[in-house]
């Protein structure tokens, strides 16, 4: 196997060998519960305090307000739930078209269970309306819902714009900043944010853990009703390593944040010259507004799977839409929801950075793309984009 | 990921005969059998040269927009045709294609499905057999075991009155494989089950309201009591007005009640052409039913003759 060129960060990300080093005497030497009553469990009740406080200084939180959880998706489901428990006369829940799974299908089983959903649109830069915000708002709004920056497109959402809205109404702002946290410097000392979701593996610590902030005063109930764990607010004996995994990245994050330029640089240098070497491509999203580490580019006329194939082959990991869309037939519902021509939505490709990339391995994409995308264009029938039965069939989906 | 056979990736890498059929000699045919579309994301041409004589095929060659699996099928599909009499031909299955390969995930059977498909379309141009419009299975996938959707199984549910999971997956075997679709069947059911008891409230509110119009007919609203009399002699402009005020005075409220609202769009001889909006527009099932209960007031209220179209 060649070597592999990972650029699919916002799927996931390697652990730090720091952040290992940090969490394995947990799993052996240190494997006690710190619940218990004697030293061996007792003293690791220190760690966790120390991790919280890691995870708390990248945020700009206290201490207090983190709550360990599983992952993004628990972080998620756990915000909305306990927004709506804290105001159970309010039946209403704002978010966006674009939110990651863990939102969307939460939402939709609240629809069948009585609550009301709004969906927010996007324009073709993946940008939300606030008039439409603002319109949506009424005091029977119980929590709204946006997350920081998109995992397909990496658009980055004003979200302090949208928060001083949604407190003029008296609702629950929650944040999905999954693909945020670590990108992006973020302080909730100064924010509108009142809870707000970020999940470990994809800043460099192992899968299984996450944290939710949730802001001081906000009535919070658990989402697993257990234990006293979390201050009552996450029953289940604490997964110490992962938390000690989760303290040690988000500690490294922090650090990093400062040299996230380099990511942009070598995303920039990837995504220029993708454009410049092969014609019918396009960058989907909000070049001026995303992410540093995310590129998301439609290449006209062929289908998504078979450009990743053609890349695996070469060690380059890539994605197309988030791997939940992937691992089904549908194309994303995030590229859709931008209102993108068919002949770009199903062949749009996501290149995500991490701080481990390097520009031999951008080079190296560099080379063998153009190639990759010409061989599957040579195959497929639309072509070009005067192919008869493309244009067919583009009039008869607008018809639609 | 998916679990390709290797057969699958080394057609995919290195496909056969892709390209078009541009020569052919006297006593030659070249006929073309097209499927799918960019929109579901993946589509094929099959081109086939056929010897007239022998009706053998000499040459068959692709062009496939898709995924990996769908090139590997299209490849693989016009090995299994070069030098097959058209007749044997037409008995080609899709499974015949996916053994080729080495088998293909259940998701992706359809690849295999396009292939066959698109050798059915080229074969019937050939003979000149009218081709049947293939239903287009657009929708969220519901079933990954059997890759049915769920405007597939709502169909069926609708078409057979079914209300529970398994005989769904006796009808279209959809939950019949790890069974983890089967909440996601039980919703569907749950939601056409609701929807028809709404379009049942629906109807009797209308009959409801055209019998409520039918009792106040004599005593209290003279215009309109006059000219639902005259039907016959209604003139254009009085039809128009009087299927505007019925619009207006009777339908909208009772819609609003559901937060729905519609609006007259034109009359063409009998034919009433109204836009629907609000909480029912979106749903085809429900326009349908509200299409209907509009209809029976206006007959009822108007002129029996009369048919309402949804523009
Ligand atoms: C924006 C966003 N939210 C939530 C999640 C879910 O996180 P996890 O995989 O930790 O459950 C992801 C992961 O893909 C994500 O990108
Ligand atoms: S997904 Fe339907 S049976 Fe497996």
């Amino acid at each position: 196997m060649t070597n592999t060129i990972y650029l699919d960060n916002n799927a996931t990300t390697k652990i730090d060998e720091d952040v290992l080093a940090a969490m394995l005497p947990y799993f052996t030497t240190y494997y006690g519960n710190p619940s218990s009553m004697h030293t061996f469990g007792g003293q690791i009740g220190k760690v966790v305090r120390q991790a919280r406080s890691q995870v708390a200084s990248l945020l700009g939180a206290e201490e207090s307000e983190i709550v360990f959880t599983s992952c993004g998706t628990e972080g998620d489901n756990a915000a909305i739930l306990a927004a709506l428990k804290a105001q159970p006369k309010k039946k209403h829940i704002i978010t966006t078209e674009v939110e990651h799974p863990a939102i969307l299908n939460l939402c939709r089983r609240l629809e069948r269970d009585g609550y009301t959903v709004t969906y927010l649109s996007v324009n073709s830069k993946g940008q939300i309306d606030f008039d439409e915000l603002e319109a949506s708002l009424t005091g029977n709004t119980a929590v709204v819902s946006v997350m920081y920056a998109n995992n397909e497109t990496g658009v980055i959402f004003p979200i302090e714009q949208i928060g001083q809205i949604v407190k003029e109404y008296g609702a629950l702002f929650h944040v999905d900043a999954v693909q945020a946290v670590g990108k992006i410097p973020l302080d909730m000392k100064t924010s509108t944010i009142d809870l707000l979701t970020l999940s470990g593996h994809k800043i460099h610590a192992p899968k299984g853990i996450g944290a939710l902030y949730v802001r001081k005063g906000v009535r919070f109930r658990p989402l697993l009703i257990g234990g006293h764990q979390e201050r009552g607010r996450r029953g289940g004996t604490e997964n110490v390593a992962g938390i000690v995994a989760l303290g040690k990245a988000a500690e490294l994050a922090q650090q990093h944040l400062g040299s996230i330029g380099r990511e942009k640089i070598l995303r920039d240098k990837l995504e220029q010259g993708i454009l410049a070497a092969i014609p019918n491509t396009a960058v989907n999203g909000d070049p001026d507004n995303r992410l540093p580490n995310t590129s998301n580019i439609g290449f006209k006329f062929i289908e998504g799977e078979a450009i990743l194939l053609s890349l695996d082959e070469y060690g380059i990991c890539a994605s197309s839409g988030s791997a939940c869309s992937s691992g089904s037939l549908e194309p994303s519902h995030v590229l859709r929801a931008l209102g993108l021509p068919y002949s770009v939505l199903h062949g749009s490709i996501r290149f995500s950075l991490s701080r481990y990339t390097t520009e031999t391995e951008i080079d190296r994409v560099l080379e063998v793309l153009p190639g990759v995308i010409d061989r599957l264009r040579e195959l497929s029938p639309f072509n070009s984009d005067d192919a008869d039965w493309l244009q067919e069939q583009e009039q008869a989906v607008l018809a639609r | 990921m998916w679990d390709y056979t290797d057969k699958v990736m080394e057609h995919f890498h290195n496909p056969r005969n892709q390209g078009k059929i541009t020569e052919k000699q006297e006593g030659e045919e070249i006929v073309t059998g097209q499927v799918g579309s960019i929109a579901c994301g993946d589509a094929l041409k099959l081109h086939l040269k056929i010897d007239e004589e022998t009706q053998t095929i000499k040459d068959a060659t692709f062009q496939t927009f898709g995924c990996a699996s769908a090139i590997a099928s299209s490849s693989a599909l016009t090995e299994l045709l070069k030098g097959r009499k058209v007749d044997e031909a037409m008995k080609l299955t899709n499974k015949e294609i996916a053994e080729s390969l080495g088998g293909l995930p259940e998701e992706k059977m359809h690849c295999s499905v396009m292939g066959q498909e698109a050798l059915e379309a080229a074969i019937y141009t050939y003979k000149g057999i009218p081709l049947d419009d293939h239903e287009e299975d657009e929708g969220n996938l519901i079933c990954r075991c059997f890759g049915i959707s769920d405007t597939k199984i709502k169909r069926i549910i609708r078409e057979n009155s079914l209300t529970t999971a398994e005989q769904v997956t006796n009808y279209v075997k959809a939950g019949g494989g790890c069974s983890s679709c089967l909440p996601d069947i039980d919703d569907l059911i749950e939601e056409i089950t609701t929807e028809q008891e709404t379009a049942t409230v629906e109807q009797e509110k209308s009959v409801e309201a055209a019998t409520e119009v039918w009792t106040n007919r004599d005593s209290s609203s003279v215009e309109t009591s006059t000219t639902t009399q005259t039907t016959k002699t209604l003139t254009n402009l009085q039809k128009i007005t009087l299927i505007q005020q019925v619009i207006d005075t009777e339908i909208r409220p009772i819609l609003a009640e559901d937060g729905g609202d519609m609006e007259l769009f034109d009359v063409v001889g009998d034919v009433v052409k109204v836009i629907l909006k609000g909480a029912c527009s979106g749903c085809a099932s429900s326009t349908e039913t509200l299409k209907l209960a509009i209809e029976a007031t206006l007959q009822d209220r108007v002129l029996s003759t009369l048919t309402v179209e949804s523009v």
